[in-house]
């Protein structure tokens, strides 16, 4: 049995296949009983023509004579346009009638003189060239020396029988035609409300958002509880799944980043109490190394972080002239060290509140800002500032050297770096972090060049609300 | 029209085959050499002008006219094969003989299935004129008598003026006309007082005769009172020139007689003879029929009144073609016509 293809059709087609079969089950009795009563009514008035014919044979000077009654014959002709065929022997000799039409054998028609009177036989066979349908009686006369035995024939063709026959075959079929398109329709319905409870289900599954995780507690037929059960734990193995896996980047942001913060430290003790000269540049190279993996792994993890997120966000109310305080802070250390001063421009007055992951927006901002100091000369100045008009912008400008025009659209992709920053060591995942976020909130990010000077400048629009 | 004895047919299975004969013939030669045959009981006379109106329309088709009676037609077709395309014939018993017997080949079209039910028999016996039987009266003879209006009225009457109509009142001799046969026996299964009417008729010696046409004559010349079950078109055509005859139609039935048509199964041509049928029954051929004094079946809803019976077609009219039927009336109706 073919699997795929739509249980509703499958359902409907056999429900019509049943259907047919009834209904031509239905037509066959129904032409099959209504024929049955057609040639009974042959018959019956058969056997009251003969039966006429009979009563009107009178004895005459020992003569069998007949006073063939109209009835006998107009009564056949009252029902159909039939060829009517009649003969009557007495003793094996002809009295009237057609003298060739066929006297059935005695011994067949069970029509010997003690059967007693009047018990029709029925025959159908062909007579000139048509088939007919005859009937026989028997009747005994007394001719004052003898009991004759006289036979009364009569047959008539079927064609009245055959337009009956058509005509019940039609409406026959008309009925049959008609109860199988209401089966049809029926069975169509039928599969529909049978299918329902699965539709049901399928909708209420689409219709949870896409961290809904919860399992399915909606009352189903007990032919779904399978099903339902099925993915039930299913959802559970993925969102434990989920978690297990948020947990591990967690915790391999934290066990990376420490020691190699605690090398740099050292390497950094070390270098401040060695005198000679060439040791210190190898060691200022290491700490430059550590400071580009520490980077490189803590970008990857975020990374990774935003890739899980933003498919099942978990919004909350952010206020963005704190988050950014906050991230200001973070970064200002690092700045620092380079002279480089951040002046962070927020409105004094408007509420900024949106809704948004805070977990994402902190690794947007931080990615961002932490590219501009990487790229910024010393002694340089960044700009950062929030401004509210159809929607959020966030943007960060500096003074370093800005991108190459050609970069600008393969920017966002991963692993992508400008064609100007060969000497200076980074991931090439910042900005796509960045624009994963933004995306994730729908919003989108633009990079382009520092209108203030030169420099770059990457913003963040998000959307109000 | 001619009838005569065809009783013996029924009986004459075994007997030597005798030729049919034929009474006139006239043959309308055509554009072609494609032949319809006809065989008719009707005269020529009568049925010239609806050959001519059929060759108007079919100028190539040539059209052979036999006349004999209808006990010939009879032999010609049951008992001699004789080739015919078409047989027309008044007697519509013995029509219906050579349809149930198989003699006759069906044939449908839009002008057959527009006839009512009681003109058509299984597609194979079409009536195209009606005739009904009535009664002829002499105005002469009757005088002031009340003219009676149906058959018990006439009774009376004839009871109570033996005198005035003895030897003056005629009707067929159903012995030797079909014709007289066919009234006479529908007249028996309708009604109870023909036997009565039959008897006092016998009673005041009634003529016989063998034909209407004759009947009606003597009616004319005053030679006879009364007629009884004569031809109503041939009545109603000596009438409209003979102020001294009055034609009366029973008010309590009348039997009407069709004229019918049947293609042989020994037809050559039956697609013409359907054609010609097909014109029989067209308003055009209808309207001739009425010209030349033949009462056309359509349209069916002229029935004049509710007394007209036609004669059912139909295998009712073959008990009395049984011989022994046909013997038994017989004698009956001699026992009480002929009492001299």
């Amino acid at each position: 049995m073919n699997i795929t293809g739509s249980i509703k059709r499958r359902l409907a087609l056999q429900l019509a296949a049943i259907a047919a079969l009834l209904s031509l089950a239905f037509f066959l009795s129904v032409r099959a009983v209504a024929e049955r009563a057609a040639e009974d009514t042959q018959d019956n008035i058969l056997a009251a023509s003969a039966t006429s014919i009979a009563d009107a044979l009178y004895t005459e000077t020992g003569q069998i004579r007949l006073e063939l009654p109209y009835s006998a014959l107009s009564m056949l002709g009252t029902i159909s346009e039939d060829r009517v065929y009649y003969r009557v022997i007495s003793d094996g000799a002809d009295i009237t009638g057609y003298g060739d039409l066929p006297m059935p054998k005695l011994e067949n028609a069970n029509l010997s003189p003690m059967r007693g009177d009047d018990v029709p036989h029925f025959e159908t066979y062909d007579y000139r060239g048509e088939p007919v349908r005859s009937v026989v009686i028997s009747r005994a006369l007394s001719t004052g020396d003898h009991a004759a035995q006289v036979f009364v024939i009569v047959a008539q063709t079927r064609r009245g029988l055959a337009a009956i026959s058509s005509q019940i075959t039609g409406t026959a079929m008309v009925i049959g035609a008609v109860f199988f398109c209401v089966a049809v329709g029926l069975s169509l319905l039928a599969a529909q409300n049978a299918l329902a409870p699965l539709q049901r289900l399928a909708s209420s599954i689409e219709r949870r958002g896409p961290n809904d995780l919860r399992p399915i507690t909606a009352q189903t037929p007990v032919e779904l509880v399978p099903l339902v059960d099925g993915l039930n734990s299913f959802m559970g193995r993925l969102r434990a799944a989920l978690t297990r896996t948020e947990d591990l980047i967690t915790e391999a942001a934290h066990r990376i980043r420490t020691p190699l913060a605690t090398v740099r430290a050292q390497a950094e003790i070390i270098h401040g109490n060695m005198n000679r000269s060439d040791n210190r540049s190898d060691l200022r190279d290491m700490i430059r190394t550590v400071d580009a993996s520490s980077r490189s792994a803590g970008q990857l993890l975020d990374h990774a972080m935003v890739t899980l997120r933003s498919d099942q966000l978990e919004p909350q109310e952010i206020d963005l002239k704190a988050m950014l305080s906050d991230t200001v802070a973070q970064l200002s250390p690092t700045a620092e060290l380079k002279d480089i001063q951040i002046e962070l421009a927020l409105p004094g007055d408007a509420a900024s509140e949106i809704t948004g992951d805070p977990v994402l927006l902190q690794n947007a901002f931080r990615n961002i800002l932490d590219n501009a100091i990487k790229y910024s000369a010393a002694e340089t100045e960044i700009k950062i500032s929030l401004t509210c008009g159809d929607e959020w912008e966030i943007s960060f400008a500096d003074q370093g050297r800005g991108f190459v025009a050609e970069d600008i659209g393969a920017l966002k992709t991963r692993f992508a770096r400008g064609s100007n920053v060969g000497d200076v060591i980074g991931s090439g995942l910042g900005l796509t972090i960045a624009d994963d976020v933004a995306r994730a909130h729908g919003g989108r990010l633009a990079i382009g060049r520092n209108s203030g000077g030169k420099g770059a400048c990457v913003s963040l629009f998000l959307p109000l609300i | 029209m001619r009838f005569a004895v065809f009783a013996t047919y029924l009986s004459l299975i075994a007997a030597p085959v005798l030729s049919y004969e034929i009474e006139a013939s006239r043959t309308y030669p055509g554009t072609s050499g494609a032949v319809l045959r006809v065989i008719s009981t009707a005269d020529i006379e009568v049925f010239e002008p609806l050959i001519l109106a059929f060759q108007a329309a079919n100028p190539a088709q040539e059209v052979v006219y036999d006349v004999a009676s209808s006990a010939q037609l009879m032999q010609a077709l049951f008992m001699d094969g004789a080739q015919y395309d078409l047989a027309i014939s008044s007697a519509m018993d013995l029509q219906i003989k050579l349809a149930n017997d198989g003699f006759a080949q069906p044939y449908i079209s839009d002008a057959t299935a527009a006839l009512p039910g009681w003109a058509v028999w299984h597609d194979e016996v079409f009536a195209f004129a009606r005739e009904p039987a009535v009664i002829v009266i002499s105005n002469l003879h009757f005088g002031p008598l009340p003219q009676p209006e149906n058959r018990t009225e006439l009774i009376q009457l004839l009871r109570t003026h033996p005198d005035r109509f003895r030897g003056r009142i005629a009707t067929y001799d159903v012995r030797s006309s079909g014709l007289g046969y066919l009234f006479a026996t529908q007249d028996s299964r309708n009604t109870e007082t023909f036997w009565q009417l039959t008897e006092i008729m016998g009673r005041l010696d009634a003529q016989l005769y063998c034909c209407s046409g004759e009947m009606i004559s003597d009616v004319v010349s005053g030679k006879l009172a009364l007629a009884y079950n004569v031809l109503g078109s041939y009545a109603a055509a000596r009438a409209q020139e003979e102020p001294s005859i009055t034609i009366i139609e029973m008010d309590d039935y009348v039997s009407v007689m069709l004229r019918t048509a049947l293609i042989p199964t020994t037809a050559q041509h039956p697609e013409t003879a359907g054609v010609f049928i097909d014109f029989l029954l067209h308003s055009r051929g209808q309207a001739i029929l009425a010209e030349v004094g033949l009462p056309p079946v359509l349209p069916a809803g002229n029935t004049p009144g509710p007394a007209l019976r036609p004669i059912r077609l139909g295998p009712g009219l073959l008990v009395f073609l049984d011989h022994l039927r046909r013997e038994n009336f017989l004698r009956s109706w001699a026992g009480s016509i002929i009492q001299n």
